[in-house]
């Protein structure tokens, strides 16, 4: 995780819609529509080189109908895009050869053994398994032992790593993977973010979406994404820190009632359970986080939760995205500015 | 079961007014239960129970045999040995009675898209026996629940995801089952609808039905009353989630499942 | 090596055409390894896809034969004598004719064959002694019953044969077996008509309707499912974005389902030669090369399908629905052409089957070479380019 020192998606250093010297990918007020249904809506965004950034949303927030359009699959209703320097829409040949793409399903061939879908993509990508390796070798040693394999006999985790190779194996310059975390169980998933900063660090760009708002503090920069349009984009940090009322962290006996209890104080501005605590926005900015925590305490005792602690914390980006989700479509920033 | 109280007590509704004291019955009762594939062992003798009334948490790596185990404890896959009673049917000779006294509901496949709301409750009604009074009854309740009463002539694809869940959940609750079976529930719903689902599970297991989840986001497995995390086959480690975390000397759900799935990379 | 070095030597290989279409080959041989492993890893499709043909040769052999038996002829003679006498003894004696009656005019032969009594007539012409004692030519007819093509066509070889074998006899008892020699046998004319059914074009044999029938479940079908499975799979989204161009793939797609069908013509002719003797008398090398030339219509009808169906099932349906049931129906393999209302006739000359039997026939039964066939083949050919280019126009470089 780093602290992006280089100018947001929203700096107007750069005139909207040209590449700056170091932009992989720049999307300016792009809109598309499947007949009425509407999956983006006005997305404009900027990837810089060497970036691992992530598209952080539920299903149908229109992340993959984005990354298609980034790799020039889908030619977009309105707005343009650049991606290497190129016009996807336009120059979509010069793009794919330098584009690694992993669709949201991992397009492997069940019937095929592990070695054969990669030496199949190798092909096709116009180069071989040797030439690949130089990229793919910290990710093949863990498949090699099971190169005869089948590839549908695979554990989720081992392929989503297989289909990871594929898409790198012909050395592109830009990564684009859709949900390659999506049904992938937690190790696996820890593992394939270490791949992934392994790869940033290499010099590789990568955007990648993820519908797991704890992944967001893995990637250089995220965009959080909701019913088409772009919430916020921001480094994990600068996000958790734009969260602009106090929270709390609430622990007691028992759970139901403490959700009671604190949705119907009239200073809630939302309560919602987070792993074993639940989360407690209140809406008084002005008042010291400490007095406001022994008040929630005194709160909650009187209405008969035992044991209760609470305590002040920093938001995270689940907590950002679900006040901007409440909230729809006002960007922390301009809250703030308002 | 009953662990002492300690600094940071799991935050379980249940286990706070104790209504799942050791006497409450069973609705699962795994017994050394066995499935092997040819060669290979996919369940590996799990023994474990879960009370009536609790909301139980089945955790593991893809591949460490949760499906395999929870298709044994749906009548759908015979166990090669072991027992196991069901909401007090044995799977392995009664698994027809078994299946009309659980509800399941399963990420992949739950709801017809190309059919209406109404349509999908009074198919789903008919193939549990209910008759259309009874369907009729139970629809308006569940659909007042989640607030899909005005939408009853939908198209189930016209929804957003998040209400198709939620649908998916009540049409399993259709029949008024004894134990519920949910296989990743929340699977690509957003934060807000992932955490109204939970407190509708929540609501269930309070109203008596007993519920067994899968999940692969661990900040849900601490919304679980207890849970077992398998590896491999096995069950390595089970007990209320403030247990667990315990027993492994970690602070969160998240690193206990790294470190029973990956140990060589725990620290 | 930095992002813009790469880019700076692909750049350069770009420019190398001769490197580009090394790369080309290797894509495509990629394609082709890859695609035929899918094929032989489905035992099961395989199986029934190899099998299939030959049930199907047994089953349609096996159901001609049984219906050529006690068949009721008549003979028209005019002026009888001994020779005639011993033509309606010789069909009358063979196992799988009856001569109902025998007539001096052919005036009730309408009626015969109208009440069902007779399923074939042969007319004999005035003084046939007279003429094949002076070796004058001699025009004999064979009328069948054509409503059954297949087994109309098999009656009408079967007369023919007795009645050249009953005029080779004649002639050699009234001048010696010295008058065959040197083509005295071309002296006759045998001319079979087909009754409802009037051309030797629908004289119809099984196998060449069953080898366009084949090819259309193996070539365009399976074509069309294989392609569609990727885009189920998701992998097709993969190759989309791959420097491949769309016809590479779709080509290296199609290669084994053409090894598959042509292995399927040879078991169809193969079969049907060992179990059925089923002859072919023109040349072979056409043969197979009008094969090939359909093998290639039926992948286009295969990739046009799929360009439009999204799922295995849409394109399964297609190709049941618009392909096998027009080969089967308005190719003049069950129904002869002639029969049909009018306007199946016209949409009948757009089903590639229809031409194709039409050359299959020609080469298998008559003999026929491209001087006679040239025709239809330009037709076939036409058609082929014509869907190829629909389909190459139809497919897409991008998702939507």
């Amino acid at each position: 995780m780093s602290d992006d020192p280089r100018p947001s998606a929203f700096s107007a250093s750069t005139p909207a819609g040209a590449a700056g010297r170091d932009d992989a990918i720049v999307l300016h007020e792009l809109s598309h529509a499947f007949g009425d249904v509407h999956a983006l809506r006005d997305v404009s965004l900027r990837v810089h080189a060497g970036e691992l950034f992530g598209v952080i949303g539920p299903d149908g927030a229109g992340k993959t109908t984005l990354f298609r359009i980034v790799t020039s699959l889908v030619v977009p209703s309105q707005g343009s895009a650049q991606v290497l320097g190129l016009d996807p829409v336009q120059d979509f040949r010069a793009l794919r050869r330098r584009l690694g793409y992993m669709p949201g399903r991992f397009a492997l061939y069940t019937d095929l053994s592990v070695l054969e879908n990669l030496t199949f993509y190798a092909t096709v990508f116009g180069t071989t398994i040797e030439q690949g390796m130089r990229i793919i070798e910290p990710i093949w040693r863990q498949l090699a032992p099971f190169s005869d394999r089948r590839a549908g006999a695979l554990s989720g985790g081992m392929k989503q790593k297989l289909a990871l190779c594929c898409a790198l194996v012909h050395a592109p310059d830009l990564l684009v993977l859709d949900e390659p975390t999506t049904g992938v169980d937690a190790v696996s998933r820890v593992e394939f973010w270490e791949l992934l900063g392994r790869l940033r660090d290499g010099g590789l760009t990568i955007l990648v979406s993820t519908p797991y708002m704890d992944e967001a503090g893995r990637c250089d920069r995220v965009a959080l994404m909701q019913e088409g349009r772009v919430l916020a984009i921001e480094t994990p940090a600068a996000m958790a820190a734009s969260y602009p009322l106090p929270l709390f962290a609430v622990r007691g006996h028992d759970r139901l009632a403490m959700l009671a209890a604190l949705r119907a104080s009239p200073h809630a501005e939302s309560v919602w359970p987070f792993g074993e605590v639940l989360h407690y926005t209140d809406t008084r900015r002005e008042v010291q986080p400490g007095a406001l925590a022994r008040e929630i305490g005194e709160l909650l005792t009187t209405r008969g939760v035992r044991d209760v602690e609470v305590q002040p914390i920093a938001a995270n980006v689940e907590d950002v995205f679900m006040r901007m989700a409440q909230t729809p479509h006002v960007a922390p920033g301009q809250e703030r500015a308002a | 079961m009953n662990a002492p109280p300690d600094k940071a007590p799991p935050a379980s509704p249940h286990t706070a007014s104790a209504p799942l004291a050791d006497s409450a019955p069973l609705a699962i009762d795994a017994r050394g239960l066995t499935r092997r594939f040819g060669d290979f062992t996919a369940v590996n003798a799990i023994t474990f129970d879960v009370r009536q009334g609790e909301v139980f948490g089945f955790l593991g790596a893809n591949g460490a045999g949760k499906t395999t185990a929870m298709r044994m404890l749906i009548g759908l896959l015979e166990p090669t040995e072991g027992s196991a009673i069901v909401a007090g049917v044995d799977v392995v000779h009664d698994a027809d009675a078994v299946r009309r006294r659980i509800g399941y509901m399963s990420q992949r496949f739950s709801l017809y898209d190309d059919l209406t709301v109404q349509e999908n409750i009074r198919l789903f009604g008919a193939i549990y026996g209910l008759s259309d009074a009874r369907i009729a009854e139970r629809s308006e309740v569940l659909l007042a629940r989640i607030g899909l009463l005005e939408s009853r002539k939908e198209l189930v694809r016209r929804l957003p995801l998040g209400w198709r869940q939620q649908l998916a959940f009540s049409v399993a609750l259709l029949h008024e089952p004894q134990v519920l079976f949910l296989d990743e529930p929340t699977g690509g719903v957003d934060p807000i609808t992932r955490r109204v689902f939970w407190e509708l599970i929540y609501e269930t297991a309070a109203a008596g039905t007993t519920v067994l989840v899968t999940t692969h986001y661990l900040d849900e497995a601490e919304y679980c009353d207890r849970l077992t995390i398998m590896v491999d086959g096995s069950i390595a480690v089970a007990g209320s989630p403030g247990e667990v975390k315990r027993a492994l000397g970690v602070t969160t759900l998240d690193e206990a499942f790294l470190h029973l799935t990956r140990p060589a990379a725990a620290t | 090596m930095s992002a813009s070095q790469r880019r700076d030597t692909r750049s350069e290989r770009r420019h190398d055409t001769r490197l580009d279409l090394g790369r080309l080959f290797a894509s495509l041989r990629g394609l082709v390894v890859k695609e035929t492993r899918h094929v032989l890893r489905d035992r099961q499709t395989l199986a029934i896809l190899l099998l299939m043909p030959l049930v199907q040769v047994l089953l349609y052999g096996f159901a001609i034969r049984t219906d050529v038996r006690g068949v009721n002829v008549a003979v028209v003679d005019p002026t009888p004598d001994a020779v005639t006498r011993a033509l309606v003894l010789r069909v009358d004696g063979s196992v799988r004719h009856d001569v109902l009656d025998v007539f001096p005019t052919s005036d009730p032969l309408e009626q015969q064959f109208a009440a069902g009594r007779i399923r074939q007539a042969i007319v004999l012409p005035t003084d046939v002694s007279r003429r094949i004692a002076r070796a004058e030519p001699l025009a004999v007819q064979v009328i069948t019953d054509g409503s059954d093509p297949n087994a109309g066509s098999a009656m009408a070889s079967y007369a023919e044969a007795i009645v050249r074998r009953w005029y080779a006899e004649s002639v050699v008892a009234e001048r010696g077996p010295a008058a065959l020699r040197g083509g005295g046998s071309a002296q006759i004319a045998v001319e079979t008509r087909m009754r409802f059914n009037p051309t030797m074009e629908s004289a119809n044999l099984f196998v060449p309707g069953l080898i366009a029938l084949v090819l259309t479940i193996v070539s365009a079908m399976m074509t069309a499912i294989a392609i569609t499975r990727e885009k189920e799979l998701g992998t097709m989204e993969m190759l989309l974005v791959s420097p491949l161009r769309p016809a590479t793939i779709i080509v290296g797609k199609v290669v084994p389902y053409a090894v598959l069908g042509i292995m399927n013509i040879g078991i169809v002719l193969g079969a049907a030669r060992v179990v059925f003797d089923v002859p072919v008398r023109g040349s072979i090398p056409l043969l197979l090369a009008q094969c090939a030339l359909y093998v290639v219509t039926t992948l286009a009808l295969g990739i046009v399908i799929s360009t439009g169906a999204r799922t295995q099932r849409t394109a399964m349906l297609a190709a049941l629905g618009g392909l096998l049931l027009p080969t089967i129906m308005l190719s003049g393999f069950i129904f002869p052409i002639d029969s049909l209302p009018t306007p199946l006739k016209a949409i009948s000359n757009i089903v590639p089957a229809r031409w194709f039997l039409v050359i299959v026939r020609g080469i298998m039964l008559k003999g026929s070479g491209m001087s006679v066939l040239w025709q239809e083949t330009l037709v076939l050919f036409g058609l082929t380019t014509a869907l190829l280019a629909v389909g190459i126009r139809r497919l897409s470089v991008r998702l939507d």
